[in-house]
């Protein structure tokens, strides 16, 4: 039977030089779980993520993805473990040499035996998932940062992944686009039942995504519970950080 | 892979400047062993290589006309009063073509060539670096390396020659125009003459030598910008530092290259 658990990271410790970035971590997440990473600028959220899909390798512990354990695995498995990963990076990480149609075939010509018709089919239909359908033969230099992200989202997607990270989705956007944005992931998220880990620091993309939250301070998970738990919570420090996003808000 | 880490900072010291060469002299080895364990394993990405050609090559053939020309005009127009001086001006095509073809054509094709390609590899590959580009396309379950570096390497490695021996030919033009302004020389005596001074062993060690310099050019550009930190001052800085260095491994192996060749084909002394 397959393992509940589509992710399990245990122990986990990251340290650069003599800062520790995230020390003695333990998460597991659930197939279809949508958890959310909180905490302030530079507690190792992205780190956490990074360590996740093995682009930085831990200090100590372990990260099961499907029960493979992708610190020890020689990195012909983890490609074969990244191949059902989606990242969305914070600057949407799109090759500025390519069109967005080259950037959303890059992955599947070089995964799956796909004629060109079928290429374009499966690129126009995922673009049309992020409403950008239209936008399938511009650079990325004519996109404004709402639709990077979008396409981005679309690169990440386009290979039908199990598991998506996504790395401070909302940044850099207006309210309006966060809003859109964060009801993308959620739509998507039911549409092809994928599992996601989201950091973030913005409130509004946290209370549409999140089926769990936990909060990072000084290397380790600090709180863990609902958003709303977590807003309404008595802790002074807390209050003091929903306080100033609700401001925000 | 693991490539050492350079020291940061602005004010460093003579001490941290020396570790920073020898990390570099480090990595540049543990990213050419990469290259050859990459190089030879499929998939082969034909259609970037031939990409990078056009890219890399077929655009720098404008400056390096220019500078054959250039080359060609003033060996001639310099060496003319000298040799006039011995009564030795038929010499000058077998003059011109010899330097040009054992030295002046690699060397100035190879040092301009690092100076537009290195430098662009370097900037491209960093700013990939700096936006998480290379990030994205590894969690893709793409190698990076594979794709950035080694099509990079191959394409530059394979244009430089095709460069400089269109180099030779134009510099070889622009003599024979220095030549006929000043002295009585038809075409075909100027061309039987650079034909019958051209040997074997002139033309062969000066080509091969391009394609170490392409591969030069190639590997530290892609080593600079692959290793690029520090956000856009980086990838300043991995430009910057793509043509020095690549400039002077061109010197150091050209020294070492004719020291070679010399050994190789005794007649060339």
């Amino acid at each position: 039977m397959a393992n509940s658990r589509i992710v399990e990271i245990s122990n986990l410790s990251k340290s650069f030089g003599s800062l520790k970035v995230l020390d003695n971590i333990s998460i597991n997440i659930e197939r279809g779980e949508n958890l959310v990473v909180f905490g302030r600028s530079g507690t190792g959220k992205s780190v956490l993520l990074k360590c996740t899909v093995g682009l930085l390798k831990p200090d100590n512990g372990s990260i099961l993805i499907n029960d493979k354990d992708i610190s020890t695995i020689s990195i012909k498995e983890l490609n074969s473990v990244r191949k059902n990963i989606g990242f969305l990076f914070q600057g949407a990480a799109l090759y500025d040499s390519m069109s967005v149609r080259e950037n959303l075939q890059f992955p599947l010509k070089r995964h799956f035996d796909m004629t060109q018709k079928e290429l374009d089919e499966k690129t126009i239909s995922t673009l049309e998932l992020v409403s950008l359908a239209d936008s399938v033969d511009k650079m990325p230099s004519e996109l404004s940062g709402g639709m990077r992200k979008r396409i981005g989202l679309a690169r990440s997607i386009i290979t039908d992944p199990q598991l998506m990270l996504y790395d401070e989705p909302t940044t850099g956007l207006d309210p309006i686009s966060s809003k859109e944005i964060s009801e993308l992931i959620i739509n998507l998220q039911k549409k092809l039942n994928m599992t996601s880990i989201v950091v973030t620091h913005d409130l509004i993309c946290a209370k549409i995504i999140a089926d769990r939250v936990i909060f990072l301070r000084d290397g380790h998970i600090a709180h863990e519970g609902k958003i709303d738990e977590l807003t309404q919570s008595s802790d002074p420090f807390l209050k003091n950080f929903f306080s100033q996003e609700i401001i925000n808000e | 892979m693991n490539l050492p880490t350079l020291i940061e900072g602005r004010n460093l010291s003579f001490k941290d400047l020396i570790h920073n060469f020898l990390l570099n002299i480090s990595g540049l080895t543990i990213f050419n062993i990469e290259f050859v364990k990459q190089a030879f394993k499929p998939p082969f990405e034909i259609s970037e290589i031939r990409k990078h050609m056009d890219e890399l090559g077929v655009k720098t053939f404008p400056i390096v006309s220019v500078m054959g020309i250039i080359i060609g005009l003033v060996l001639a127009m310099q060496s003319q009063p000298v040799m006039q001086r011995f009564g030795a001006t038929d010499f000058l095509p077998s003059m011109v073509s010899l330097s040009v073809v054992r030295e002046l054509g690699p060397v100035l094709t190879a040092l301009i060539f690092a100076g537009r390609v290195s430098s662009g590899i370097g900037a491209e590959l960093g700013s990939m670096r700096v936006t998480e580009q290379i990030d994205a396309m590894e969690v893709s379950a793409v190698n990076p390396f594979k794709f950035l570096v080694v099509t990079r390497v191959f394409a530059t490695t394979m244009i430089l020659p095709i460069l400089t021996i269109y180099v030779i030919i134009i510099a070889i033009f622009g003599g024979y125009i220095a030549v006929i302004i000043t002295e009585n020389m038809t075409f075909e005596y100027y061309r039987a003459s650079v034909v019958a001074a051209i040997q074997f062993g002139d033309l062969i060690p000066g080509i091969v030598k391009t394609f170490v310099f392409g591969y030069i050019v190639g590997m530290v550009g892609a080593y600079k910008g692959f290793t690029t930190t520090g956000g856009t001052e980086g990838v300043g800085k991995a430009s910057t530092t793509a043509v020095v260095m690549a400039s002077l491994l061109i010197l150091i192996f050209d020294v070492v290259l004719v020291k070679v060749s010399l050994w190789l084909w005794p007649t060339l002394g």
